[in-house]
């Protein structure tokens, strides 16, 4: 009981005013000793030096630490160098968008629970969408029909792809692994008596996807790797390594002749990858958290980023440099993943604060809020002909917009 | 109506390595909580006062028409910030348990600091049982159990049956001390811990902000400022949750991985760079060129089939006759025509006409090889190498010295990218020649008439 009392006396100061003392008392109370450190710093930073048992490194290892950060700051001032203009002053001499009218077209309901993932068809009407319930199921968009349903032995499904034939799809996520089911034109039959395992990763599966072929399936996980496997195999063709924490989304350059991808991750990096080599052939890191979307720009030449941070950027790849921050005060909640319209003029954006952002590309503007979802917006992709884009959300629905 | 400026977000505390290690959920509350101490600025903040209501006081509350206080220049974006901050819990509104802001003459309060989510709060079914017990002995008609409230009773009345005595000795001990407490503080705590209750166990049908992402959950930095216990109670329960495991020790890097590092830095360094303004350009003029073919903004003929229900674009593109918009297209470069596959269709086509398609031909077959099961690889490797590129092959190409003995060499060990070097050497051939020649073919520009429609002038989506 006066445990509770002092609970009580301290909750009840006046809560605009909470002096500095109150909140010392508060905390001293109610952690532990050992904790108490911890407690006071977070009030005043928001990391806590912990002090580490550290060998004293060796000459070598502290010359070399001197070269690799005197090459990144020299990296830094020539990519630097090239930057005499912004994008958005080049961009004034284009004329400004005015307003659109995008609407919810098509609203489809089935999931029992958050949408974490979804992919279209080649089709340009098909979808494939999975869930937090384990279930991945493919719609006719256009008709709002169901086509087929699986359900994962997993929860969590956080990735799933459409393959380039539209005869299957795959799909993945805390099973760390990616598994391909055919899709029957028999609705009748079990899809999961023909799944077949392709990827396996010793953590999650945060992203997957088809190369051009259904062939070939490029995978990026939470053990920090991107990975691509034969499907008819299960082959490993090339793993990539180079992200310091998990890698959470992934996107094929566009190219016909091209064999790179961009992922990105945790660590705040985007990487851009060799497919051949598996090398880690350009990097780029100016985001303050988690990068959780990453989506080439219709050319090829740059890709944007959406981020917990907030905001979404332009990253090109001549430049070698971020060109583009999107971002507003009152957007405060992350981005979780984003599209380009086809001509790359419009960037779509969902969040976190359940809301779509339509930014204009070049001139780094929002053009649009978009209303509709009840929670957060998961995923987002442009169907393949341009003509609408879906959104996923943990409201367990999905939106068609055009 | 007074408009504010959010104030920069704070950089001390952003900044020297706190961005590195905040959790993306400790970035938001932040920034919630900037704005909380924003709107209880001492000068310039919302009002906070007391309401005579009937026969009563409303201690310390604000009217619902605070969005002026939230920066930004739309109204109902305003609205729905302050939503999630009080679906967050920052402020609640004071005779509901669901948890909004409304642009209308209710009032408000602010949730007491203990209580905010940057807490890291993950409280226990026993602590609302204790809560939940606690309100059944408070003889308020306000305070009487939702139906939600009292079915979550029910149920934590069967799950902890064998320790009731002991919730029930809580909640009797805090009903008696909240008895003896000054009566508007006790309004005033009652609404924050229901508040409290309202974000962590919400209203069924309401979001329950404090769901993670379990992608993210899983790696919590610091555990240990996790806190369970809203009453000081004791658990039985251990005081790590399961889902959270300790992040790993940073790492110091190995000689190698910075030998690595410098090896990586150095090859960027070597990268050739483009000027900004010559990038931004190319930016401009590629938006520019294919404007007219985004459906946001040129409607496509007839219409849009997910704003008219009339599908009659897709039926017309999967029709073997191209329409003079998508020929066109293939003029903005070779990459347009070899990716649609009527396109390819059509270069192969004119290029048979003139006897020269062993090129496009070779360069669809190494594409195929590449989407291939990686069993059949070696087999179609040594078919096109037969085909192509052996002494006295039937489609002979031509490449240059270099490229054909490295080929030569891939080939006894064929794998995927066996031809790589070749493929790319033809490519630029194809672009430089067949595909000019084929551009200024009669061919291509008899399919480009074919069509005599007017053109599509750009114009807004029609709606």
């Amino acid at each position: 009981t006066c445990e509770y009392n002092y609970v009580l006396s301290c909750i009840s100061c006046e809560p605009r005013v909470l002096s500095l003392q109150n909140i010392l008392s508060l905390i001293l109370f109610l952690l532990p000793a050992s904790a108490l450190t911890t407690g006071i710093y977070m009030i005043f930073s928001t990391k806590p030096e912990m002090a580490t048992q550290e060998v004293q490194p060796n000459e070598t290892l502290t010359n070399l630490k001197a070269e690799s950060d005197t090459l990144k700051t020299k990296l830094e001032d020539e990519r630097a160098k090239l930057h005499d203009v912004e994008l958005h002053q080049v961009a004034e001499k284009v004329d400004g968008l005015g307003q659109f009218i995008m609407k919810t077209r098509r609203t489809l309901k089935g999931h029992g629970n958050k949408v974490l993932c979804m992919d279209w068809c080649k089709d340009k009407r098909r979808i494939v969408s999975s869930s937090q319930d384990g279930k991945v199921i493919v719609w006719d968009a256009f008709t709002t029909n169901k086509e087929h349903a699986v359900t994962m032995p997993c929860t969590w499904v956080m990735a799933c792809a459409y393959a380039p034939s539209g005869c299957a799809v795959a799909c993945g996520g805390l099973d760390n692994k990616c598994s391909v089911y055919p899709l029957s034109l028999d609705k009748n039959e079990n899809l999961a008596a023909k799944k077949k395992s392709v990827a396996m990763h010793t953590n999650y599966l945060s992203a997957c996807s088809f190369t051009n072929s259904d062939m070939q399936i490029l995978t990026s996980s939470g053990d920090g790797t991107c990975a691509l496997w034969d499907v008819e195999s299960g082959q490993l063709l090339q793993s990539f390594h180079g992200h310091a924490a998990d890698v959470l989304c992934l996107d094929l350059a566009p190219s016909e002749t091209g064999n790179t991808f961009v992922s990105g991750g945790c660590d705040k990096k985007a990487n851009v990858w060799d497919m051949r080599s598996g090398q880690c052939i350009q990097s780029f890191e100016t985001h303050e958290s988690d990068i959780n979307s990453v989506r080439y720009y219709p050319s090829g030449d740059a890709f944007a980023s959406g981020s917990d941070d907030a905001t979404c950027r332009l990253y090109d790849l001549r430049a070698d440099r971020e060109v583009a921050i999107y971002s507003k005060e009152s957007i405060i909640f992350g981005a979780s993943s984003v599209d380009f319209s086809l001509s790359g003029r419009l960037l779509f954006g969902g969040y976190n604060d359940y809301t779509i952002n339509v930014w204009d590309v070049l001139k780094g503007t929002r053009v649009s809020i978009l209303f509709g979802h009840e929670n957060r917006v998961s995923t987002l992709r442009l169907s393949p002909d341009g003509t609408a884009f879906c959104s996923g959300s943990w409201d367990h629905t999905l939106r068609i917009w055009a | 109506i007074r408009h504010y400026v959010m104030a920069q977000t704070n950089s001390y505390r952003q900044s020297s390595n706190g961005v590195a290690d905040e959790s993306p959920n400790m970035l938001v509350y932040r920034k919630m909580e900037d704005v909380i101490a924003h709107m209880q600025d001492e000068t310039n903040g919302i009002p906070v006062r007391t309401v005579k209501s009937f026969l009563s006081k409303i201690p310390s509350v604000f009217s619902g028409k605070i969005h002026f206080f939230i920066v930004t220049v739309k109204r109902l974006e305003a609205l729905h910030l302050g939503t999630l901050m009080a679906a967050h819990g920052y402020f609640f509104p004071i005779s509901d348990h669901v948890l909004t802001l409304k642009d209308d003459g209710t009032f408000y309060r602010f949730q007491t600091p203990y209580f905010w989510p940057s807490n890291c709060w993950e409280p226990e079914n026993t602590d609302y049982a204790v809560y939940l017990c606690k309100r059944t002995m408070q003889n308020k008609a306000r305070l009487e159990l939702a139906d939600y409230e009292a079915e979550s009773l029910a149920r934590l009345q069967r799950a902890f049956a064998r320790k009731w005595e002991f919730i029930f000795m809580q909640a009797e001990a805090q009903a008696k001390v909240d008895k003896k407490r000054d009566k508007i503080e006790r309004k005033i705590l009652d609404s924050q811990e229901r508040a409290f209750w309202d974000v962590h166990r919400p209203v069924p049908g309401c979001v329950n902000t404090t769901e993670a992402d379990i992608k993210k959950s899983s790696r919590m930095k610091q555990p240990h400022k996790t806190r369970k216990s809203v009453y000081g109670l004791q658990n039985d329960i251990q005081s790590h949750s399961p889902a959270h495991t300790p992040a790993p020790e940073v790492k110091e890097p190995t000689e190698e991985e910075i030998r690595d590092q410098i090896q990586h830095w150095q090859a960027q360094l070597d990268r050739h760079r483009l000027k900004m303004s010559k990038v931004a350009e190319s930016l401009l003029s590629y938006t520019g060129q294919y404007v007219e073919y985004d459906p946001f903004f040129t409607s496509p003929e007839p219409s849009n089939p997910w704003i008219s229900d009339d599908i009659t674009v897709w039926e017309l593109e999967t029709s073997k006759e191209p329409g003079q918009q998508r020929v066109k297209r293939w003029g903005f470069g070779i990459n347009e025509v070899l990716k649609d596959p009527v396109g390819r269709e059509q270069f192969l086509k004119f290029l048979e006409s003139e006897f020269s398609s062993e090129n496009l031909r070779f360069w669809l077959a190494v594409q195929e090889v590449k989407k291939r099961p990686i069993r059949e690889v070696p087999t179609r490797v040594q078919e096109i190498w037969q085909e192509f590129l052996a002494p006295g092959a039937p489609s002979a190409i031509n490449v240059d010295s270099k490229s054909y003995d490295k080929t030569t060499q891939n080939v006894k060990d064929p794998g995927r990218y066996a031809f790589e070097d070749a493929q790319e050497h033809i490519y630029k051939l194809m672009k430089s020649d067949s595909y000019s020649r084929f551009l200024r073919s009669t061919f291509y520009q008899e399919l480009l008439q074919a069509k005599k429609k007017v053109n599509n002038w750009l114009r807004r989506p029609d709606v």
